[in-house]
């Protein structure tokens, strides 16, 4: 910490937390200093809710109709899609444009 | 995001906390946790500006700017004043910690008192086991401690306090040096038990001084035992209320038995305690009598515990006397640490031991916790002080702790149960005080030790300016001083 000097061993342990703590987790819109985002990323981790950096959907790196089946194939996006590596190759092969397809998507039971 | 409207929407105020100046800087002694932090100049001033009044975010950042600090640096102390709870928002609280209410049943023990007598040959007027304000009923009871309980409560101490490596056990009495006979078998079988299981165990005795004799000092420098003598100062003083059954004093005594003690005994501190009463609180002189002149490493003052209505007891303007004498000599210890040199003024090398650590006590001590006392006929009380006290048993060495009585004793001395406590700053430090004090000046072991809070207060004031000024001026002696004390 800058502002305050530990001067015995539990304001050590304190200080010690602090510093673990920083920059771990910021809130989103803090200002400053703005916590560093990637372009064309989402910062929320709902489906149906992805926004950017600015709490729009402008700034996706697609648009929110696509991000199941470009999540899908191109993207990390672990538990929501069927795994097309091992179990389900051919989920999404009845959707060739997701923004018009993406009913042919079915449900996969595993 | 309604979180980060809620953290800047809040009002702040100061937390609770307790402020000193040390050689020149602004520190704060935080209470919710017993550290200790020096303030640079916006900490310092953020604590000025909600001294007076709470102000929301955007003010304090405004003001803060208005003093020169550029909005990043603003924004900056804020949050690690908040981080530590040097301020709090009305808004956002921090997450309790939870603390447990009681400590767990397998609360390992660290340390036993065997009161291995209730004898005791001398006659002291304020004595607690003896005297008016007695609670010991050993009516009935043996009177010295049986080789089978010694051996059984050593026993016990190691099984219960599996986990610790080393561990204590500390001789008392009525005068543990009547029952020498036995601390010298107990000491031989506690170090053996505790070699075959590849522990150590250290001892420390209390004693009056009295039966001192060559043989009992070579045996306690041999085997390394700490000794703590209860005195109370120079031959007008000590003769005072630390007499014979005659009336006759006891300085004459053991005044030779002290010198040889000190100049025979080089493997452990040889510590004075000294009861202060009506007309024994010349604290200096005491100190210098028993530093200076008998060679004491350490003496340490205690006013004496009674019920409020005894004639020997301190009234308040003598004890106004006593902390200004305290101060007096607290000041010579800070003159020592800044030069490096420890000084003998236990009053303050306790606490500031405790300050090093930032301890934040659940109890005033470890009574009852890692520490138990045993009368001469086996029965467990939460330490020495209750020995022999039919009220306070808990449990017996044959058959164990009373886990209930335990229990009930440990959650009437929790800080949290002591209602006037929940806004003292010096509660980390003091939780309310000895137990033992507490029963026998209101009843009840759980009541917080009223009649000395301003003390408390004051002293421990005392101490953590000390600890600032060292801190600052010469840092190195309290790792020294840590290292020395066994602090780990």
């Amino acid at each position: 910490m800058k502002h305050l000097r530990p001067v015995n061993r539990k304001a050590a342990r304190i200080d010690a937390t602090a510093s673990l703590l920083e920059e771990d987790v910021v809130a989103l819109q803090q200002q400053p200093p703005k916590p560093h985002i990637p372009m064309g990323c989402t910062l929320s981790f709902s489906p149906g809710w992805e926004v950017d950096a600015g709490g729009g959907t402008a700034g996706l790196c697609q648009p929110v109709e696509r991000d199941i089946y470009d999540c899908y194939v191109t993207c990390f996006w672990p538990v929501q899609v069927p795994d097309h590596v091992n179990y389900s190759p051919d989920w999404a092969s009845n959707c060739a444009v997701a923004t018009k397809d993406w009913r042919n998507l079915d449900l996969v039971f595993p | 995001m309604t979180s980060m409207t809620a953290l800047t929407s809040g009002r702040y105020r100061r937390g609770e906390l307790h402020e000193f100046e040390a050689a020149g800087q602004p520190f704060m002694y935080l209470v919710s946790a017993g550290a200790i932090f020096a303030l640079d100049e916006g900490a310092n001033a953020v604590l000025r500006k909600l001294g007076q009044v709470d102000m929301s975010h955007a003010e304090l950042a405004q003001a803060l700017r208005d003093a020169g600090y550029d909005r990043a640096d603003a924004e900056e102390l804020i949050r690690e004043l908040l981080f530590v709870q040097g301020i709090v928002s009305d808004a956002v609280r921090p997450a309790v910690a939870p603390s447990p209410a009681t400590p767990p049943a397998d609360f390992p023990l660290q340390a036993l008192v065997l009161n291995v007598t209730n004898q005791c040959n001398l006659a002291c007027t304020y004595c607690y086991e003896f005297g008016a304000d007695k609670i010991a009923t050993p009516q009935g009871k043996p009177k010295f401690m049986t080789p089978e309980t010694a051996k059984a409560s050593v026993d016990f101490l190691l099984e219960k306090s599996a986990g610790h490596q080393a561990v204590h056990i500390t001789f008392f009495g009525g005068e543990t040096l009547m029952n020498f006979k036995l601390l010298r078998e107990v000491v031989l079988y506690a170090r053996g038990r505790a070699e075959a299981q590849g522990r150590t165990i250290g001892f420390s005795l209390t004693t009056n001084a009295t039966l001192l004799t060559d043989e009992i000092i070579a045996f306690l420098s041999e085997h390394e035992i700490g000794v703590t003598v209860s005195m109370d100062g120079p031959p007008d003083l000590q003769d005072k209320h630390r007499v014979y059954k005659s009336g006759k004093g006891s300085y004459a005594v053991i005044e030779p038995r002290l010198r040889k003690l000190i100049a025979q005994h080089r493997t452990r501190a040889i510590t004075a305690r000294v009861t202060l009463t009506d007309g024994v609180t010349d604290v200096i002189r005491i100190y210098r009598h028993l530093k200076d002149d008998l060679g004491f490493h350490e003496v340490g003052f205690a006013p004496v515990t009674n019920s409020g209505d005894r004639d020997y007891m301190i009234g308040d303007g003598a004890m106004d006397e006593v902390l200004a004498q305290f101060h007096e000599l607290a000041a010579e210890w800070l003159e020592h640490a800044l030069r490096g040199e420890m000084h003998g003024f236990s009053n303050v090398s306790e606490t500031i031991g405790e300050l090093i650590q930032g301890v934040n006590k659940s109890h005033p001590c470890g009574a009852g916790l890692g520490l138990l006392g045993v009368s001469p006929s086996g029965d467990l009380s939460p330490c020495h002080r209750f020995t022999d006290a039919d009220t306070h048993t808990l449990g017996h060495i044959a058959t164990g702790i009373d886990a209930d009585k335990r229990e009930d004793f440990l959650s009437r001395g929790h800080v949290s149960a002591k209602y006037e406590c929940q806004t003292c700053w010096a509660r980390p430090l003091c939780a309310g005080g000895c137990h033992h004090e507490a029963f026998v000046r209101y009843g009840d072991t759980g009541h917080a030790n009223l009649h000395y809070c301003d003390w408390i207060r004051e002293w421990t004031d005392a101490c953590l300016r000390i600890y600032g000024a060292v801190s600052v001026q010469n840092p190195d002696f309290l790792e020294r001083f840590a290292a020395r004390k066994g602090l780990s």
